[in-house]
């Protein structure tokens, strides 16, 4: 009994840690933000301010590579969402001796490192745009360099959340709609897609955020461009200012309002399960006392 | 409308394995035909292959007299229910119902008029905008149905689609699937391994075993006059008494058994020295003393009283088990086990067919 | 220009022996239940699928890498005379990795940041296991649904926070006049402040902290699955603790474990914000030697070579792993 307690008072002791450890430099950072000193100090508070988020509004070039990271981002959406959709499809009907190797290069983009994403992208880019002047003057251009890099490794994302969601599809359901007398296509329209919708959203959030939050490959690949992330590697690197920290609350602040809608649409979505389930359960009782 | 099915000479294989092997037969337009079998025996497959989800590897399916091959599934006149319904989750009842005709361009209008139309025929009238997750196992199935059947399919393709339901419901949807034939008019293949669904609902069976046709035929001339050892075992309970036939003419045969010699009908023409098996249902056989060739000697193991029958389990010679059921109207007096008694039948209850595979129990 | 429209054949060949034996096959043991791709897909929305994944695999994956490793066996030109008489085909980059070209010299510092960079985050993976199995572990065996979900939003939450922001945060708290060395001094701990950056502290806690989510849930998947049974038998028959986890959890959740450790080592080597932001002044992180041949020295093809180096030395040491503990690749990276 007591070296259960012992037990349990340990795990939630160990969890406390765990997530100290995780929220702890984020809370520490979220007090400097409103705290009046030039250094984003927590200790001693000073006074409370808002001046920090006036400053981050008002600076030039972090508002421009927020601007830059949302075309970007959307960029990239754009492009991986469909390709990996493709990609999931092609996964499973692909010649079977050729998938090893398919799979081989559609999931390598998630083990190399973006360094070498970032590099490659530049270096391949760069000779294929120069074919032409008017090619080059066109799209040799940070934006669209990190918006092809990056689709590279968010494209593979998507295809691993669609496969997940294909794997559990029942090809039956496919193969009543051709009964029916569907088309292919309209088998894909009415049938799969909105059975992948689910994944469709994930993929656009998903890979919406890695593109938002991608230092490695954007790094290189976003030449004298910059977006939000770069221009804020550049600021930590000249020094520190609780602009920073005010940033990062709006951004917790956002991560937390999706979170909370996440949630709330979650158990919306089981109520109107368990009542489905309910009616089913009545509607099978009623039968049978039907038959009786 | 409806329109009969031709199966010619149907050979489908996976690879080296073959599911169906060489199958010929020829379903009537209206017919409600079933094929019967143990799981794995290959109905499926060939319902699939008529479906035209499955090309044969050799031979040609016809529908209504025209060839199907290269046809795709989307174009052929069947519908198919199947096994696990398949039913679309993400759409309304009405939605499921009509949308063969959503594919066929139909206006949204006429598409409800139909679906209503439908709702009425499976008693489910004013449900339409109901989700597939809210109703119960009956209703998913006639929704099923409901849905194929707006299709208007020339040919209803049915894969074993009570297997889900629990006994009472299966057995009072046998008879609700048989007047939706009638109403409807066109011809339904039904998949089964029920031998009871098989024999209560169709106009004729076919009975197959490892992807081969063993008989084709109404639910009396399976049961009472088997072609093939595997259908005698399968269809219904049955007493083997493997041996060789030791005399035989056109209508009757001797085998010699570890029972005795014992005598039969000869349907397939068993000749002297084939290696046959002789069946006797449990209900052909009576407890007591017969003519010498329809005799023979054996031991009471238990008694199992089921109501309308009394199933008296016995061992013969050599261990072997027989089964007689005794119905309640007979005098018979049942012996106590461990008591000995003789078995008899009547000769032309007795049937003697060629040797081959037993069903599995 | 010929060393380099070399790469652009390759994926054709491949491609082609593959489509020939699909071919071969289908001729020679037809499949009832196979049908044709565009059969299948309808031919306009089948040749969009292959068009995009084409675009993606050939364009931004394929051809990328193979030509920055084509790339890596040019000399450093100026733009004008690439593709002239000069731009011959060189194992120059790989070979100024071991000998210094200008010195003369052995390589010393640029080895050392390779051997460096492996091996703390070989340290780094060791640490982010240790940390996440028992949570992994408490979560996958011991949660009610609704504690699995809180804690998993606890866990990603976080995670919505760039990398940059995540290494900022973290300077606050081991800076010279951060808040550990206020607390570590205002206890008199210490009198002067310890320099968590400058010694490195920082760079592992950053690396730890970055790719903790990373270990997390391989690890709870692969846990996850375990029957509750096996752990219940276990305990049974009298097994203590750590010889549950010793013989029954691990060898199970091995894949997952292999999974984890191999993208949490990746990724650390090959990150670029936790030494740029945390690594002392005198600590030399590969990337950053990489960075460097890009931005300072302009020298693209040295820069690749690098990168190309670090890539095979990565997955060498991940294939060398991964057979010693007798995982194999596909189920790593599942
Ligand atoms: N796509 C397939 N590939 C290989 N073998 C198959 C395939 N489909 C069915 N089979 C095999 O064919 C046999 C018959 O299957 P099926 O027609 O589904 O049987 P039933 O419906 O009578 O239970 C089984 O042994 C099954 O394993
Ligand atoms: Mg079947």
């Amino acid at each position: 009994m007591t070296s259960k307690m012992i037990m349990r008072g340990m795990i939630g002791f160990y969890i406390l840690l765990f997530f100290g450890y995780l929220f702890g430099p984020l809370a520490v950072m979220g007090i400097t933000a409103f705290n009046t000193p030039n250094y984003p100090q927590a200790y001693p508070f000073e006074a409370f301010t808002l001046d920090w988020f006036v400053k981050l509004w008002n600076h030039r070039s972090m508002m421009d590579g927020l601007k830059n990271s949302i075309i970007i981002g959307i960029g990239v959406v754009a492009i991986s969402v469909p390709v990996g959709l493709a990609a999931s499809i092609i996964m499973s009907q692909i010649y079977h001796r050729a998938r090893g190797l398919y799979y081989l290069v559609t999931i390598s983009p998630l083990l190399t490192p973006g360094v070498i994403i970032g590099i490659s992208t530049v270096i391949f880019w760069k000779d294929v745009m120069s074919v032409t002047d008017l090619t080059k003057g066109l799209f040799y251009k940070g934006i669209i360099l990190t918006i092809l890099g990056q689709a590279s490794f968010v494209s593979a994302y998507c295809l691993l959340i669609f496969m997940a969601r294909l794997t559990r599809f029942d090809r039956a359901q496919e193969e009543a709609a051709l009964d029916l007398g569907a088309s292919y296509p309209q088998v894909f329209w009415h049938i799969l897609l909105p059975y992948l919708k689910p994944a469709v959203v994930s993929a656009v959030v998903i890979g919406f955020l890695s593109s938002f939050e991608n230092y490695n490959t954007t790094t290189f690949a976003i030449l004298a461009d910059k977006t939000l992330v770069t221009v804020l590697a550049g600021e930590v690197r000249q020094g520190t200012t609780p602009a920073l920290s005010a940033l990062a609350v709006i951004i917790i602040g956002i991560s937390l309002l999706g979170a909370i809608g996440y949630e709330i649409a979650k158990r919306r979505e089981q109520t109107r399960a368990d009542r489905a389930y309910r009616q089913a359960q009545i509607a099978e009782r009623d039968e049978v006392e039907a038959i009786a | 409308m409806s329109a009969g099915v031709e199966l010619d000479r149907v050979t489908v294989r996976f690879g080296e394995f073959t599911a169906v092997d060489n199958a010929t037969l020829d379903i009537k337009g209206g017919e409600f035909f079933s094929f019967l079998g143990p799981s794995g025996c290959g109905k499926t497959t060939i319902l699939r292959t008529v479906s035209g989800f499955l090309e044969p590897t050799h031979g040609h399916v016809r529908i209504g007299g025209q060839d199907m091959s290269g046809i795709g599934p989307n174009k052929r006149p069947t519908a198919l229910i199947f096994q696990n319904l398949a039913l679309f989750p993400l759409m309304s009842v009405a939605e499921n119902i009509t949308y063969g005709l959503r594919v066929r361009g139909v206006d949204k209008a006429s598409r409800r008029k139909k679906a209503d139309e439908l709702l009425d025929l499976i008693a489910l009238p004013g449900q339409g905008d109901k989700l597939v997750s809210e109703l119960s196992g009956g209703q998913k199935q006639r929704v099923a149905i409901a849905r194929a059947l707006a299709v208007q399919p020339k040919v209803l393709l049915l894969d074993e689609p009570l297997s889900a339901l629990d006994l009472k419901l299966r057995q009072h949807m046998r008879s609700e699937l048989r007047s939706i034939q009638q109403k409807v008019g066109i011809t339904f293949i039904y998949i089964t391994h029920d031998q009871g669904e098989a024999l209560t609902m169709s106009d004729r069976i076919a009975v197959m075993s490892d992807g081969v046709i063993q008989q084709i035929g109404d639910g009396k001339a399976v049961y009472d006059a088997p072609t093939t050892a595997f259908v005698a075992s399968f269809v219904g309970e049955n007493n083997p008494f493997p041996g060789i036939v030791a005399q035989a003419d056109d209508n009757y045969a001797t085998v010699d058994t570890a029972f005795g010699r014992l005598r039969g009908r000869n349907p397939r023409g068993a000749k002297a020295g084939d290696k046959a098996i002789l069946f006797v249902r449990p209900e052909s056989a009576r407890l007591g003393q017969g003519e010498t060739d329809t005799t023979f000697a054996s031991t009471v193991k238990n008694v199992a009283f089921e109501g309308n029958m009394t199933h008296v389990y016995l061992e013969g010679i050599g261990k072997k088990d027989v089964t007689v059921s005794v119905g309640r109207r007979s005098s018979m007096t049942i012996p106590a086990p461990h008591e000995a008694t003789p078995i008899c039948y009547d000769a032309e209850l007795g049937i003697v067919l060629p040797e081959g595979m037993l069903a599995r129990e | 220009m010929s060393s380099r429209a070399f790469v652009f054949i390759i994926p054709v060949i491949v491609i082609a022996i593959f489509w020939v034996m699909a071919v071969r096959e289908a001729k020679r043991r037809p499949d009832p239940t196979r049908k044709g791709f565009f059969e299948r897909n309808g031919v306009v929305l089948g040749s969009v699928f292959i068009a995009l994944v084409a675009f993606w695999t050939l364009f931004l994956v394929a051809l990328p890498y193979l030509y920055m490793v084509v790339e890596s066996f040019h000399p450093a030109l100026p733009p004008m005379k690439r593709g002239g008489p000069d731009d011959v085909v060189t194992i120059a980059q790989y070979s100024s990795f071991v000998v210094n070209p200008t010195i003369g010299a052995v390589n010393w510092l640029h080895m050392s940041a390779l051997l460096f960079s492996i091996i703390a985050s070989i340290a780094v993976t060791a640490l982010n296991f240790a940390i996440c199995y028992p949570l992994a572990y408490y979560m996958a065996q011991a949660g009610t649904p609704q504690k699995i979900r809180l804690l998993m939003l606890g866990l990603i939450v976080p995670y919505w926070v760039n990398e940059i922001l995540r290494a900022f945060s973290l300077r606050l708290l081991l800076a010279s006049r951060g808040l550990i060395n206020q607390a570590l001094m205002g206890l008199d701990i210490t009198d002067a402040p310890i320099d968590f950056l400058g010694n490195n502290t920082g760079l592992y806690v950053g690396l730890s902290y970055a790719y903790l989510l990373v270990m997390m849930f391989p690890l709870y998947n692969a846990i996850e699955s375990l029957d509750k049974n096996q752990i219940e038998a276990a305990r049974d028959l009298g097994a203590p603790w750590w010889r549950i986890h010793r013989d029954v959890v691990i060898p199970y959740a091995k894949p997952g474990i292999a999974s984890g450790c191999t993208m949490v080592f990746m990724l650390s080597v090959g990150s670029l914000a936790a030494p740029q932001f945390l690594g002392g002044p005198r600590t030399l992180w590969f990337t950053a030697v990489i960075y460097d041949f890009f931005f300072q020295s302009f020298n693209w093809p040295r820069g690749a070579a690098y990168a190309f180096i670090m890539l095979i030395v990565c997955i060498a040491l991940v294939m060398a792993m991964l057979r010693l503990f007798k995982v194999s690749l596909g189920e790593a990276i599942k």
